[in-house]
C-alpha cells in the first residue's frame, strides 16, 4: 500500500513540484501567525527540494521526463518537461528558498510588522510557486503565467521593505511597469510564434519552426522574446530596475531574488535561443555575436564599475549582479559547449555566492540596522563568523582559486580561448579586478576600520542566520575544490542544448502533427 | 505591389495597424508621463493592444464563435487566442491592482504621485544629516 502510493507520488513528481507550494500559499493565509507560516513555508520548499533532487537523479540516469497535465498529450495539453537543464536550475531554486527560509524567522520579524509576516510567507511561497512553474514547464505560454505569478509575489515582496525605507514602494513600482513591459513583449512575441506555427508547446515550436526558416514574422518574435526576456533577466542596459529592488527590499527577499529570479530568466533565455529557434537559426547566431556579446563585455565593466562607488552594500551587490550576469551572457554568446558549461556552472555559483553575501548583508542589518558600507566599521572583530563569510563570498565573486567564482571564470577563459578570442580572456581578468576593488573595499572598513566611538557593541549573528549562511559559504568552497559534479550537469546540458536532439517525447508531437 | 494592391493590403490589415498605434500610445504613456496613476493607464493600454493581436490572430474569416453546433460544415473562429487573452486580460487585472496599491502606498509615505516630486523628495533626505533614518 505504502510502495504504490510512493511510486504514485513518483509518477506525478513533475505537477507535485508546482502544486505543493501553490496549496502551500493559502495554508500560510490561515495560519494567521508569521512564525507557524514560516515553518509552513521552510516544510513547503524543504519539500520541492527533495522532489527537485529526485527529479534530477531521474532526469540524469533515464533521461527527459515528459509529463502530460490531465493526461492530454502533447501538443494540445500542456506539457511539463524536464531535461538536465531544467532540473538543474529546479534545485537551485528550491535548495536556496530552503536555505533562505532557515534564515528568514528572525530577520522578518526585525524587518515586517507582525501583523504581515503570515502574509509574507504566503507570497514568498507563490514566489517559489511561480519560479518553479516558469522552469518545469514545456509551454510557452504557461511560461508567461507563471512569470506573472512570480512577478507579482515579487513585487509585493519588494514593497514590503517600506517599513525601513520608504523607497521601497518606488522601486517595486518601477519593477512593476518595467516586469509588466517585459512579460507583455514576451507575450507579443509569443503571439508572432502561434500565427507562424499554430502551436505554444516548447519542442513542438522547435520543430516547425525549422522548415519555417527565417521569416520576417518569426525574426520579429525571436527580437521581441529576448527583449521581454532580457528586461526580466536585467541583462545590462535594461537592468534599471534592478539596483533599487534588490537595495530597498527586506534583506530576505535580496537573497531569494538575487540568487533566483535572473537565473529562471536566463534559463527561459537558454531555452528559447538554443530549443526552440536553435543555434543554426540565423538571426540567433547574428544576435549572439554582434549583440549578447558586447553587452555581456559592456556589463561585466561598467556595472562592476558602477558598483565600485556605492556606499551601500547592498546596492553595491545588486551592481555586481548585474555584472555577474553579464558573465552568464558572455557564456552562452559564444555558443560553444564550454561556453555554455561556464553559464550553467555561474548560474549555481552565483547562486551560491550571492546568496551568502545578500545574507551578509541580512545579519548587518539585523544586528547593525543598516546596509552601508559604514556600518560595516569594526564589525570583523564583533561578527567574526558573518565576516569570515563575508569574505568567502568575496573572494568567490572575485574568481580566487579553491571558490566556485575560480570555476566558473576557468570555464569561460577556457572557451574565450577555444575560440581563439584571447582579447575576451583578458577581459574576463580585467574585469575580475574590478571585483577585487569593491570586495577589498567592504573587507578593509569591516577589518581595519576601528568601530566608531561611542557605538553600540555589536553581537554576532544568531544561530538560526549563521547556519545557512555558512551551509552556503562553505558550499562556495567544496563545489570550487570539487567541481565534478556542477561541471558534468552543465556539460550535459550544454551538448544536448548545441546538438539540438530535443528531447525525448517528441515521437508523439510528430505523430500528431502528421 | 503597385500602389492600389499596397493599399488594399494595407488598409486589409486595419486591425494590426490599429494594434500597432494602441502599443505605442501605451508605450509613449508609460515613458513620457511622470504621473504613476498615468503610466498605469499607459501600461494598461499597452496591454489591450496585446490582447487585441491576439484576437486578430485567432479570428478566421466567415468563422463563428467557436461554439458547438450540430453542423459539421460550419467554420469556427480558433478559440486558442482567445483562451488565452481571457488569462492574460486576468493577469492585466492583478498586475493593475499590485500597481494601484501601490500608488496608494506611495501616496501615503511620501503626499504625492508625480514621479519628479518623489525624486526630489528622495534626493534631498539624501542629502540631510538625518540619511537612512527610519521611514
Amino acid at each position: 500500500m505504502l510502495g504504490t502510493a510512493f511510486e504514485f507520488l513518483m509518477q506525478h513528481l513533475p505537477a507535485l513540484q508546482v502544486v505543493v507550494p501553490m496549496m502551500a500559499a493559502p495554508i500560510c493565509l490561515m495560519l494567521h501567525r508569521g512564525s507557524w507560516a514560516g515553518t509552513m513555508a521552510l516544510i513547503t520548499a524543504i519539500a520541492c527540494f527533495i522532489m527537485s533532487v529526485l527529479l534530477l537523479q531521474q532526469v540524469m540516469t533515464t533521461g527527459p521526463i515528459s509529463y502530460h497535465l490531465g493526461g492530454w498529450a502533447p501538443p494540445f495539453g500542456i506539457e511539463y518537461r524536464v531535461d538536465a537543464m531544467n532540473a538543474f536550475v529546479l534545485v537551485i531554486v528550491a535548495a536556496t528558498s530552503a536555505l533562505v527560509l532557515s534564515f528568514a524567522g528572525k530577520s522578518i520579524r526585525g524587518e515586517i510588522e507582525p501583523s504581515k509576516q503570515a502574509l509574507f510567507y504566503t507570497v514568498f511561497t507563490l514566489c517559489l510557486c511561480g519560479l518553479l512553474g516558469v522552469t518545469i514547464t514545456g509551454d510557452a505560454f504557461n511560461i508567461f503565467v507563471f512569470v506573472e505569478v512570480s512577478s507579482l509575489a515579487t513585487y509585493v515582496l519588494i514593497a514590503m521593505g517600506a517599513r525601513r525605507d520608504r523607497r521601497a514602494l518606488t522601486a517595486s513600482y518601477t519593477y512593476l511597469m518595467m516586469g509588466t513591459i517585459g512579460a507583455t513583449f514576451y507575450v507579443i512575441g509569443l503571439g508572432l510564434l502561434y500565427q507562424a506555427t499554430g502551436t505554444l508547446n516548447l519542442a513542438d515550436l522547435a520543430v516547425r519552426l525549422e522548415p519555417l526558416g527565417d521569416s520576417t514574422s518569426v525574426r520579429a518574435g525571436f527580437a521581441f522574446i529576448m527583449v521581454g526576456l532580457g528586461l526580466k533577466l536585467a541583462m545590462f542596459p535594461i537592468h534599471a530596475w534592478l539596483p533599487n529592488a534588490y537595495t530597498y527590499a527586506p534583506s530576505v527577499v535580496s537573497i531569494f531574488l538575487a540568487a533566483t529570479s535572473t537565473k529562471v530568466a536566463i534559463y527561459v533565455l537558454l531555452r528559447f535561443m538554443f530549443t526552440v529557434f536553435g543555434y543554426e537559426f540565423p538571426v540567433v547566431e547574428l544576435s549572439l555575436s554582434a549583440i549578447f556579446m558586447p553587452l555581456a563585455l559592456l556589463a561585466m565593466f561598467v556595472a562592476s564599475a558602477i558598483a565600485v562607488f556605492q556606499t551601500d552594500f547592498k546596492r553595491l551587490l545588486a551592481y555586481s549582479s548585474v555584472a555577474q550576469i553579464g558573465y552568464m551572457i558572455l557564456g552562452f554568446s559564444m555558443a560553444s559547449v564550454t561556453g555554455l558549461t561556464a553559464t550553467m556552472v555561474h548560474i549555481f555559483n552565483h547562486a551560491a555566492m550571492k546568496g551568502v553575501l545578500f545574507m551578509v548583508a541580512g545579519a548587518v542589518v539585523y544586528r547593525v540596522g543598516s546596509s552601508s558600507v559604514a556600518s560595516f566599521a569594526g564589525l570583523g572583530r564583533q561578527m567574526p563568523w558573518t565576516m569570515a563569510a563575508l569574505v568567502i563570498g568575496g573572494l568567490s565573486l572575485i574568481g580566487v582559486p579553491l571558490t566556485v567564482g575560480f570555476i566558473s571564470k576557468w570555464y569561460l577563459i577556457l572557451g574565450a580561448l577555444e575560440t581563439g578570442d584571447w582579447v575576451i580572456a583578458f577581459a574576463i581578468v580585467l574585469s575580475s579586478l574590478i571585483a577585487v576593488v569593491y570586495v577589498w573595499r567592504v573587507v578593509e572598513v569591516a577589518y581595519l576600520t576601528p568601530a566608531p566611538e561611542g557605538a553600540k557593541p555589536v553581537r554576532e549573528a544568531p544561530l538560526s542566520m549563521l547556519l545557512p549562511m555558512w551551509t552556503l559559504a562553505l558550499a562556495c568552497l567544496y563545489f570550487g575544490l570539487n567541481a565534478e559534479l556542477t561541471a558534468t550537469i552543465g556539460q550535459a546540458v550544454a551538448e544536448t542544448l548545441l546538438n539540438g536532439d530535443t528531447p525525448t517525447g517528441t515521437p508523439v508531437i510528430e505523430e500528431l502533427a502528421q | 505591389m503597385d500602389s492600389e494592391s499596397f493599399i488594399d493590403f494595407a488598409l486589409g490589415r486595419y486591425n494590426y495597424w490599429l494594434v500597432m498605434i494602441l502599443m505605442m500610445v501605451g508605450l509613449y504613456v508609460v515613458v513620457a508621463r511622470g504621473n504613476f496613476v498615468k503610466k498605469l493607464v499607459g501600461l494598461n493600454i499597452f496591454q489591450v493592444s496585446v490582447f487585441l493581436f491576439y484576437i486578430s490572430v485567432g479570428k478566421v474569416a466567415g468563422g463563428t464563435a467557436p461554439i458547438y453546433v450540430d453542423d459539421p460544415a460550419t467554420l469556427y473562429s480558433n478559440p486558442l487566442p482567445h483562451v488565452l487573452i481571457l488569462t492574460a486580460i486576468v493577469v492585466g487585472v492583478a498586475t493593475l491592482a499590485v500597481g494601484l496599491s501601490l500608488v496608494i502606498r506611495i501616496q501615503a509615505a511620501y503626499g504625492t504621485v508625480e514621479e519628479d516630486e518623489i525624486n526630489a523628495a528622495d534626493a534631498e533626505r539624501d542629502a540631510s544629516p538625518r540619511a537612512g533614518g527610519t521611514a
